[in-house]
């Protein structure tokens, strides 16, 4: 069954792959331009697209008629620049159906393994045996994975049938739906990981099908430049993960998950040489492993990447970018937490960047005007928040988090798509406005996400993110964690700055007046394939709240979770904080709605005024601290710069210069002064052979005599 | 042991199939399609008889095996070969990569069919000789016969600055060459013996290892090629044919790196230890450096080439680790170099056919009519980057493990490496394949053909292959390493043992020695 689930979503990848690509090429088909067909092939290429139009149309009607109509139908208002690839329904359909029975499978996985206890380990094959390194493929379902397993599979098989209609119009549907589900594969093979080098499989394997959704509109340059730079930074962040795996080795000869936690608590107090310092072993290994984490979950100084792969399609933006793949870095502590929990140092770190990012993506959040990037940034703050409660070493309340933010941030994001749609692919929202008169059931759904967003009582973040605050306040009472009393000030803060601009969103997008009139009047409410996944996801954020807080946060996490994770004596101790504090976040929530209602809903003058007024820290706030142009300045422009030098001076003048051009030059030279001494005059070689024989007769009389 | 020579016929094969192609007369369209098809069979055939010693190779034994021994010459040298776990891969990728090279050179070489097809051929008889050869002078004959061969590739079938690039190739490597010659010499002077089992076995004094350390580094290093003597490698991709820059870099370079296995590591113990910092060095300065020279590149093959350099970067510092995972690591990342960068260089041999350019700005937007090119790209593309699951991964993986055993330092830089090869492959691969078709030169380009996707099919299984399933590979060498580590440790113990009690340096010494054993626990 386990492996139902896992491999599932990989049989539709290959599916949808392979009916892309033959679709594919019986659109352009291979050839070879020898000279005489060159001039053959010309009056095939008079402005690239039009004319496979009609190779393209005769396969649609042969392959796909059902699906050429369905595309007129629902969209006629919108012409498709071209037609859709061959196949596009099948592969819809395939990928849909399998992942659909993925996530069933997954349901009664969790029920078996979370709520029964019956946790499993399944070999499937050996992968790196090398000396005494020994890497295994094995599935390993814990109540940890089972968790990640239903979030996962159960927001990825929404995506995929929202985006049957999102993506109604797009040519390429096979490929966005192979994507996809290579994706869903890829991260199940992260959560099920039984060994470190698995679980950096599957997290690579995601930043692959992160790069390749991001740049799927490969047409667009920005897009393919953020597919770049997702990857690239997830690269930085990997590099720390590399270097952790090898520190593990290295300590416990091992890289499997149950060696090294029995190993774990013998490592306390030992050093490892890392470069030229001894330091605390465990410390250095989660830094390391930590900074992985960074990377994938786009915390502070790793960032940069998520606000900008809002260059996908909506529907990734939901799965990847908010629900599933940023949290592997959250999954990853979680899962180490054997290790994390025995380096205080690095949880204290932990708690830092945690609660530095979920403030600092609050505030830049505040003054974003792209619905998208709102979303991400709240995204990117809340995962800080998840941090938090990890740093402060209650790891199941992070995870309870994770849960609860995978339904109603995936409701936000598929929202916002809804939004899009009906915008005709306008995504700012200074053009929005009194929407909620035309898609009312989309502006429902928002609401009810941003609801959950705020913490609203008694929707699901209002469980989990009050429980963060709470925890992180008990830490800071205990005494724990030095960066308790920042993390509790930071998390409180980014409580009011989120509802703001959580409700600002809600207020700019859906009240007040049309800004854009032809796209207001042209305004729709989205197809059904879009609206049952919104609906889905409501109900989750308001059902993942309560039915589970006992499992996560409250008396029975040691019987849910078991030894998948490490339970603290934190949890007991969440539940002596004082009532202010528990009252705390719900006060800031308020507070932050009562603002944004003020300034875009009764005085729409004051932001204005304020921006105008705070114009440095609006422009700071703007441009997201300056963090892309910092880079810029940093790395990228030294290391072109490094590399353009190395490149004409290194390789060009040093080495070649100094040697084989060099020495051929030289070569030249002589020869060709040679080729001077050789003038023909007698008197010219006499006069040689003289100063010779006189330079012989000299040495002979100074050394040889003696 | 075999009924049948079967690796003297795998290393004279292909001698054969030139000599029938050389009594082929004229110059027409059918001698044209005569030499092509004789060349394809003999390559296949080849092919189809390594793989019987694959099928009866004894993984478990790092002995020698296949053996054949001959006398040859003033009784000392002898016409010896055989193959171990270290050796047979090299020798399977030679000639899986042959019958490629062939039908890559189907269409796109028109001009002196016959003598490109001869030299490849006799090409093919010097790489898998010098993989095979067991007497240090018939490895000099085959590694140095196989510079002729392609020399002569590059200057004839190259590009307009073909002269160029390939006498500074020839020169480069001859003048490594040449002191390895004077080494052979040196190691005859005082074993009395070219037979490499027996040299093997042999103790040699500390002097004569350095010195003669340092002769073999200089031809290998520029076989590899290691940083600073890397120049010639470019210019020599660029000029080649694409089946000479496939070879080249599939196999050629792969010399080096077997010449440090074969000869280095296990004759010069002690002075490898010693010189083991300096390739150290040079091979992060290689990774770091080529990558970000790579990142600067305007022609396609050149940042190919550049990107090979910081790869074999990888396989010299896992190499000199001097255990399991670094030695196996290497070899692995040489067989998985050989496919991925042989791979890449089809690739941009199909677009060159096309449009006759390498220039990176010439090209944009292809995926928009060569979906399949694009995805077959994007394949080895990956693979070049190391993403887990491609065969890339497990040697970087594993080489940059064992450098992380001896050295903190070295790993650290050369991770590097993992993050500048995504930022170089990505943005090549986005400025050829990716965006909008818009030159009016590529809007009537079309996919690969059948022939070239038969080409490219057997790389992308081999390369998800090794990537998912690594273990054939790496249990082919594992005896082999094992061995070849063990006695490496044993030299580097016993050596520091006699110091130890000849010198008053003793107590350093011998720690030094045994945190190394205990970095090199692999066996």
């Amino acid at each position: 069954m386990y492996q139902a689930i896992v491999f599932l979503p990989l049989l539709g990848f290959l599916i949808a792959a392979a009916i892309a690509v033959v679709g594919a090429r019986s659109l352009h088909p291979g050839g070879y331009p020898s000279p005489d067909e060159d001039h053959h092939a010309d009056p095939h290429g008079h402005g690239a697209p039009t004319p496979h139009g009609s190779h393209a149309a005769v396969a649609v009607s042969h392959d796909e008629h059902s699906h050429g109509a369905h595309g007129a139908h629902a969209h006629d208002d919108h012409h498709a620049a071209e037609p859709a690839a061959p196949g596009s329904r099948a592969a819809e359909v395939v990928t849909t159906v399998l992942l659909f029975v993925s996530m069933a499978l997954s349901w009664i996985a969790f029920a078996r393994v979370g709520f029964g206890g019956a946790e499993v380990r399944e070999a499937i094959a050996p992968w790196i045996l090398s000396g005494d390194l020994k890497v295994e493929w094995a599935l390993r379902v814990d109540s940890l994975t089972s968790v990640m397993l239903v979030v996962v599979t159960t927001v990825s098989a929404l995506v995929h049938l929202y985006s049957i209609g999102y993506m109604a119009d797009d040519p390429d549907r096979p490929r966005f739906f192979g994507y996809l589900s290579l994706f869903t594969f890829a991260m199940l093979m992260l959560v099920t990981a039984d060994n470190l080098v698995q679980l950096f499989f599957g997290w690579e394997g995601v930043g692959l099908a992160s790069y390749l959704l991001i740049g799927f509109w490969y047409k667009k340059p920005s897009a393919c430049a953020a597919a770049i730079k997702a990857f690239v930074v997830n690269r930085v962040g990997d590099f720390g993960f590399m270097l952790g795996i090898f520190a593990v080795f290295v300590m416990t000869q091992a890289v499997d998950f149950d060696t090294v936690f029995a190993q774990a608590p013998s490592l306390v107090g030992k050093t490892i040489h890392f470069l030229s310092w001894d330091l605390d072993a465990l410390t250095v290994i989660c830094l390391l492993l930590f900074m992985g984490a960074m990377g994938k979950s786009a915390q502070f100084l790793l960032h940069t990447w998520l606000p900008d792969a809002m260059e996908g399609p909506t529907p990734v933006s939901a799965l990847i970018h908010a629900a599933t793949m940023v949290t592997a870095g959250v999954f990853m502590v979680a899962r180490l937490s054997p290790l994390f929990e025995l380096a205080p140092v690095a949880l204290a770190v932990v708690t830092f960047i945690g609660a530095t990012t979920a403030l600092f993506a609050a505030t830049i959040g505040l003054v974003q005007n792209d619905i998208k990037r709102i979303v991400a940034y709240s995204t990117c703050s809340q995962l800080g928040y998840m941090f938090v409660a990890m740093g402060v070493g209650a790891y199941s309340v992070g995870m309870y988090h994770l849960f609860t933010h995978a339904f109603f941030k995936a409701l936000l994001f598929l929202g916002s798509g809804s939004v899009i749609v009906a915008m005709h692919h306008e995504q700012d929202i200074r053009m929005m406005g009194g929407l909620r008169r035309k898609i009312p059931f989309t502006y429902f759904m928002m609401l009810v996400g941003t609801l959950a967003l705020t913490g609203f009582p008694l929707t699901a973040g209002y469980f989990s993110k009050d429980a963060i605050i709470e925890s992180a306040f008990a830490s800071e009472h205990a005494g724990h964690n030095p960066m308790a009393l920042y993390a509790f000030v930071c998390t409180v803060a980014a409580a009011a700055l989120t509802s703001f601009y959580s409700w600002r969103l809600v207020f700019k997008t859906f009240h007040g007046e049309p800004h854009d009139r032809h796209h207001y009047d042209k305004a729709h409410e989205s197809p059904l394939a879009m609206l049952i996944p919104l609906g889905v996801l409501a109900a989750g954020s308001i059902l993942a709240g309560l039915p589970f807080k006992n499992a996560f946060a409250g008396e029975g996490v040691k019987e849910f979770f078991r030894n998948s994770l490490v339970v603290g004596d934190i949890l007991e101790e969440m539940h002596h904080v004082p009532a202010t504090v528990v009252y705390l976040p719900t006060v800031m929530m308020v507070g932050g709605f009562l603002v944004a209602w003020l300034f875009y809903i009764k005085a729409p003058s004051i932001p204005r005024a304020l921006a105008r007024g705070l114009k440095p820290i609006y422009l700071f706030l703007l441009n997201k601290w300056y963090f892309d142009e910092l880079y810029d300045a940093i790395f990228v422009r030294p290391a072109m710069w490094l590399g353009r030098t190395l490149w004409k001076q290194g390789d060009g003048a040093v080495i070649d210069g100094l040697g084989p051009d060099g020495i051929s030059a030289r070569v030249i030279d002589v020869t060709r002064n040679v080729v001077r001494l050789q003038t023909g005059y007698l008197y010219h070689y006499a006069f040689a052979m003289l100063i010779g024989v006189s330079a012989l007769v000299t040495w002979f009389m100074i050394w040889g005599a003696r | 042991m075999t009924s049948w020579p079967v690796l003297s016929v795998t290393t004279f094969l292909p001698l054969l199939g030139a000599i029938l192609i050389m009594l082929l007369r004229a110059e027409d369209d059918s001698v044209k399609r005569n030499a092509r098809w004789i060349a394809l069979w003999t390559t296949v055939i080849t092919f189809a008889v390594s793989l019987v010693m694959v099928w009866r190779f004894d993984p478990g034994s790092p002995e020698f095996q296949f053996v054949e021994k001959q006398p040859w010459l003033a009784g000392t040298i002898s016409y010896h070969v055989g193959v171990d776990g270290i050796s047979l891969p090299f020798v399977i990728l030679t000639t899986a990569l042959m019958p490629l090279c062939i039908v890559a050179s189907w269409k796109p070489i028109q001009r002196r069919v016959k003598e490109y097809m001869i030299a490849f051929l006799v090409l093919e008889t010097m790489m898998v000789g010098t993989f095979a050869a067991l007497d240090v002078v018939v490895f000099y004959l085959f590694f140095e016969g196989g510079l002729i061969p392609m020399f002569l590739i590059i200057g004839v079938w190259g590009g307009p600055r073909r002269v160029y690039a390939s006498f500074k190739f020839f020169l480069y490597t001859l003048l490594g060459s040449v002191l390895m010659l004077l080494a052979i010499m040196a190691m005859y002077g005082n074993a009395g013996t070219t037979d490499i089992p027996t040299l093997l076995e042999h103790d040699f004094p500390r002097s004569l290892q350095t010195w003669a350390w340092l002769a073999f580094f200089a031809s290998f290093a520029v076989k590899m090629p290691m940083w600073p003597v890397h120049t010639w490698l470019p210019d020599a991709h660029v000029e080649a044919p694409t089946a000479g820059s496939v070879i080249l870099a599939a196999i050629l370079l792969k010399m080096g790196g077997y010449g440090f296995l074969r000869f280095s590591i296990p004759m010069f113990p002690d002075a490898s230890e010693f010189f083991a910092p300096m390739v150290f060095v040079l091979s992060v300065v290689a990774i770091v450096y080529t990558s970000l020279v790579a990142l600067m590149q305007e022609d396609v093959k050149k940042l190919i080439a550049y990107s090979s350099v910081a790869h074999m970067g990888f396989v010299t510092m896992g190499i000199f680790t001097g255990n399991t995972q670094g030695v196996a690591g290497s070899v692995f990342q040489m067989i998985s170099h050989g496919i991925v960068s042989g791979a890449l260089f089809l690739c941009v041999g199909v677009i060159y056919d096309r449009m006759h350019t390498r220039e990176i700005a010439a090209y944009g937007g292809l995926v928009n009519r060569m979906p399949v090119y694009a995805t077959i790209f994007m394949i080895f593309t990956l693979a070049n980057v190391g993403l887990p699951g491609t065969s890339g991964f497990i040697g970087e993986f594993l080489t940059l493990m064992g450098a992380f055993r001896v050295n903190t330092w070295v790993a650290f830089f050369a991770s590097f490496g993992i993050i500048l090869s995504a930022c170089y492959a990505l943005w090549l691969y986005r400025k050829v394949v990716f965006g909008a078709l818009e030159k009016p030169s590529l809007a009537a380009i079309r996919d690969v053909e059948p022939r070239e996707i038969a080409i490219f099919a057997p790389l992308i299984v081999l390369t998800i292959w090794f990537g998912v399933y690594p273990k054939p590979v790496i249990d082919m060498s594992a005896a082999s390493v094992t061995a070849l580590v063990q006695s490496y440790q044993e030299a580097i113990r016993t050596a520091a043992a006699r110091d130890g009690a000849s010198e008053a340096a003793a107590a350093t010494a011998a720690k030094i020695a045994a945190s190394k054993t205990a970095a090199a626990l692999g066996h």
